[in-house]
């Protein structure tokens, strides 16, 4: 080993200007937060009291928070089903040697919206929405069902349907990119095995393919899961948490709490609960992407 | 860690050759639904932003009543009209903030990526877990401290509110991705280097970041694509409407506009193009970059 790579020195001086970043905006807040969450304090006034963990118990016994996290797990369940079992079948199909030569037109277009921001697309699909002008009730129109159409998302039992929906169109196909590129990493004996032994379509994908991709399927379902967590913009923009508080989810009512009733104390507290949640499902994917590599 | 980009396989010779008439009909009716499906998938994804582009050039009444069909007057207008209205600016500010976040992300991230993938040194292990335990914080969480903080330093309300938690959260993911692609890069070249008297900058400069431009290109696109695309910092730590990117200026400019659509969806339209025509141009480094660490953004 050569010494010039094993001072000391000069590699802190190369790591040392993004690890103060890291450390003063991404650390040192973290644990501001823990701290902020035992105080009852406001944005404008320097005093703070001492409240322990009062903020703590009245999360738990806010009805909102119970909305929160039903909205959030709804979120997570649907975009499994959706992202990760919709895109692992299209990955599937596209990875299909009948289908294969339509694939780089498909992949690329389902892919499309993922790059696009959430604030663009969750004002689009407000519009679509929109119970007069929208194409979403017009298409119902078109096809003879106009007496499916409503106001989306101003129906408190439906709006958080409509709100989670436009994550799927979003990002199923960037899910069926991760996918594909798994399954392209596949041997292709494999397939020529099962082919010989004159295996079924769905019989090649249970038995190679899903196996085959396991690690990444994991991971996606672990990221989206985190994801379903993190959810703030889409659900600001296009309900901001109503009719109600029916579509209300951690993120929005941490900002509800902070900047709208200025109760910073309690804002906090949600803020420790999102971040306990997507440290533990954080640990969980570095353990499987740790798994990926060793198998 | 680098993955290529999506490929198509040619696997031409591995068809079962079709000799039986019925399994080719069988072959047939599977390509032709899955086409139908995946075509009225595609239509599902590309219409509603094709409307996005084509009521932007409608007038009001034509947007109500002709909610379909393509405009009666195309009104070039709108799109100058919401740009006008603030749009311009918030391109503007959004342009400054992402080549200055890209930037600062790219050097910063390099470099330290260099140090911890080159460099053998006691702590280096501590060093690592703890820049890319980084990645496995949630930004809502930092949200009220960062508000406080920025305001204690005096920061609150100017483009560096935005710039520098941006850059802190991303360095994580760039570093995870810059540190494995270096370790893949061969070390004969920066050996010898060496032996010559080059010093450990010269072999950063001249040796790791030419032979890393595809991760850095990466890198500087995802980087690029999330800052552009923030919403919740560019909410809460910019008050200005002077100051807004555009994410958070497309809100505004819907109370502001409250009635006229036209001109709104032209605003969106202007928005979404640099990030759809940049995945168009780059779709290989995108997809590098997604896939090799499987983060979203």
């Amino acid at each position: 080993m050569i010494k010039t790579f094993r001072n000391r020195r000069t590699a802190l001086l190369y790591i040392v200007p993004a690890l103060l970043l890291i450390l003063f905006f991404v650390f040192l807040p973290i644990v501001l937060n823990l701290y902020n969450s035992l105080f009852r304090w406001n944005s404008f006034d320097a005093g703070r009291t001492f409240v322990g963990l009062k903020y703590y118990v009245r999360l738990f016994q806010d009805p909102v928070f119970l909305i929160a996290l039903k909205n959030n797990s709804l979120y997570a369940i649907i975009s499994l089903v959706f992202q990760v079992g919709g895109g692992l079948i299209i990955a599937a199909i596209l990875e299909d040697k009948l289908i294969r030569r339509f694939q780089p037109f498909f992949r690329t277009v389902f892919f499309i919206p993922s790059v696009i921001s959430i604030a663009v697309v969750g004002l689009l699909w407000q519009l679509l929405y929109n119970p007069e002008v929208g194409l979403v009730n017009g298409a119902l129109k078109a096809i003879g069902q106009a007496e499916w159409g409503r106001s989306w998302l101003g129906d408190s039992e439906v709006a958080i349907y409509a709100v989670v929906a436009v994550s799927q169109w979003q990002y199923t196909g960037y899910m069926a990119m991760l996918f594909l590129i798994a399954m392209q990493k596949i041997p292709l004996e494999y397939y020529e095995a099962a082919m010989i032994d004159g295996a079924s379509k769905i019989k090649t994908f249970f038995n190679i393919t899903v196996p085959q991709i396991k690690e990444m399927l994991l991971v996606g379902s672990v990221i989206t899961v985190i994801g379903a967590f993190k959810v703030f913009d889409e659900v600001y923009i296009m309900t901001f948490g109503g009719p109600g508080r029916s579509t209300e989810v951690l993120g929005t009512m941490l900002y509800r709490a902070a900047f709208r009733n200025d109760e910073m104390g309690y804002a906090s507290t949600i803020g420790t609960v999102v971040f306990v949640i997507t440290l533990v499902l954080s640990l969980i994917q570095m353990k499987l992407g740790k798994s990926g590599q060793e198998v | 860690m680098s993955q290529p980009a999506v490929k198509t396989k040619n696997l031409t010779e591995l068809s079962p050759g079709g000799t039986h008439f019925g399994t080719k009909l069988k072959d047939r009716m599977f390509q032709a639904g899955v086409l139908v499906w995946f075509s009225l998938f595609a239509l599902v994804i590309i219409y509603p932003m094709f409307w996005l582009v084509i009521s932007g050039f409608k007038s009001n009444s034509d947007f109500f009543l002709n909610t379909w069909s393509l405009p009666e007057e195309w009104h070039w207008g709108n799109y100058i009209s919401a740009w006008d209205a603030g749009i311009g600016h918030f391109f503007l500010n959004s342009v400054l903030v992402t080549v200055v976040s890209v930037l600062a992300v790219v050097v910063l991230g390099s470099m330290a990526a260099y140090g911890l993938s080159r460099f053998q040194f006691r702590g280096q292990n501590i060093l690592l877990i703890l820049i890319l335990s980084g990645l496995m914080l949630a930004p809502q969480v930092s949200l009220i401290p960062l508000y406080k903080l920025l305001q204690g330093l005096g920061l609150y309300n100017t483009y560096w509110a935005l710039i520098l938690p941006y850059v802190a959260f991303q360095l994580p993911f760039s570093i995870f991705l810059m540190r494995s692609y270096f370790l893949s890069i061969p070390r004969e070249l920066e050996e010898s280097a060496i032996i010559d008297g080059c010093n450990s900058w010269k072999v950063y400069w001249h040796i790791i970041i030419p032979m890393g431009k595809p991760i850095i290109a990466s890198c500087a696109l995802l980087t690029g694509m999330n800052v552009w695309n923030e919403f919740m910092f560019a909410l809460v730590f910019v008050e200005d409407s002077s100051l807004r990117t555009i994410p958070v200026g497309l809100m505004n400019l819907r109370s502001q506009l409250n009635t006229n659509f036209g001109i709104q969806l032209a605003g969106l339209a202007i928005s979404a193009l640099p990030m759809v025509i940049a995945y168009i141009i780059f779709q290989k480094q995108f997809v590098r970059g997604l896939t090799a660490g499987s983060v979203k953004g």
